[in-house]
């Protein structure tokens, strides 16, 4: 608990309280309740529809100890710079007492890489100060495991079924992060619970940062991922060690690597003991090989040619 | 503990169906869906506080001699305590009632 002094005043108190409804295990409530340690009381959250969103506030409960507003699955970006304005412009009126206030988005994969993409790209081009949280489960889990743009290539969900005629999900995973680094706004880092200090670290910087951050957090899903709940950890690790997941972090374009896991595990080892991958070929399995390696080597090159 | 929602009257919902009561789902007890309980063996533990940060619903907590402890009102037993602690002190133990 001392060791978290260095990124919150306030390491023990929980501003997501116990009693929420999610799964067992879940590593998405567990990304936030850390998260928001750091961000501290004066924080104001906006959070899209979603896993979080369910599991928090069925009315008349809340889990949440801040202003939480709930907003549909596509606005959370415009509702977010909304309340920056809006605070601002009370702050300049002298209406409220001047004073740092962290505006929150949160959203999962769904809301920000399908649905949510046009606000919060107009939000971060516009240089609202806000950060913004991609909890990425790489499914749309709430409604029962639909795939998203960030579902991994081969994963099996409901809607991209492996068969006879089908590999499961047959695109790749959609570069959330990169994207948000092609709007140029001043800090854009990826992030994972399994790793705590790094993400903490990195929740710091982003509150500290002006203007617009954003932060993707995968957040492993064992109900959606078809794994015990007690691996949730475990295989967040697994993702980060087998550069499924690089952990990194890019500050006015320049790209650094936080943690690297190199030599790489070889991806199956990540890939097994998940039912959403049991279906997977010897070849699909080295395709997703290749690929993974591709993209390490690709932001090996970007993090060195600063 | 605020009612559940089908006893509420169209008129008993605050504007905008704010919820006043800050945090209040901790009268929701979640400990009720757990199936093995972690036990946690005080001769090995180290104090160093991984169940508590790894702990996704916040129910462990540090005691004033500064072992950890689960609140069983929340825990919902999902294991990840048992799993992530080095020195291996706590266990998942079948609960029965």
């Amino acid at each position: 608990m001392k060791s978290l002094e260095k990124y919150t005043d306030t390491p023990d108190f929980e501003y997501a309280t116990s009693g929420h409804r999610a799964c067992q295990g879940c590593a998405e409530i567990l990304a936030l309740r850390l998260g928001l340690k750091v961000f501290g009381k004066d924080s104001i959250i906006a959070m899209a529809t979603g896993c979080m969103e369910i599991i928090s506030t069925p009315l008349p409960t809340t889990s949440w100890r801040l202003p939480w507003i709930h907003v549909a699955f596509e606005n959370v970006a415009a509702v977010a710079s909304g309340i920056e304005s809006g605070i601002k412009i009370l702050m300049e009126k002298g209406k409220i007492a001047k004073k740092d206030i962290n505006i929150i988005a949160i959203a999962g994969d769904g809301g920000t890489t399908d649905i949510g993409l046009q606000a919060l790209s107009g939000a971060m081009e516009r240089g609202h100060d806000f950060t913004y949280i991609c909890v990425d489960n790489e499914a749309y889990m709430n409604t029962g495991i639909q795939r998203s743009s960030s579902t991994p290539f081969g994963a099996m969900t409901t809607t991209s079924p492996p068969g006879k005629n089908s590999i499961g999900q047959k695109t790749q995973k959609k570069n959330m992060p990169k994207i948000a680094v092609a709007h140029n706004i001043p800090y854009v880092a990826t992030a994972c619970p399994s790793y705590p200090f790094d993400f903490l670290a990195k929740v710091k910087k982003a509150k500290e940062t002006k203007g617009p951050a954003y932060i993707h957090v995968l957040s492993v899903c064992p109900t959606g991922w078809r794994i015990p709940s007690d691996q949730a950890i475990h295989y967040g690790r697994l993702a980060v060690r087998t550069g499924v997941f690089p952990l990194y972090e890019v500050e006015n374009g320049h790209y650094r690597i936080t943690y690297s896991p190199e030599p790489l595990q070889p991806v199956a080892e990540y890939l097994k003991g998940q039912g959403r991958f049991r279906h997977l070929t010897e070849d699909l399995i080295a395709q997703i090989q290749d690929r993974v390696n591709l993209d390490w080597q690709e932001l090996k090159n970007y993090s060195e040619t600063k | 503990m605020a009612k559940p929602m089908d006893q509420y009257k169209w008129h008993e919902l605050t504007v905008g169906c704010v919820i006043e009561d800050v945090g209040n789902a901790m009268e929701y007890k979640t400990g009720d869906w757990r199936s093995s309980k972690p036990v946690s063996n005080r001769e090995k533990c180290t104090k160093c506080g991984l169940c508590w940060l790894f702990c996704p619903d916040a129910a462990i907590h540090q005691t004033a001699d500064g072992y950890y402890e689960t609140d069983l009102d929340y825990c919902k037993g999902c294991g990840i305590c048992a799993r992530e602690c080095k020195p291996a002190a706590i266990v998942m133990v079948e609960e029965e009632r």
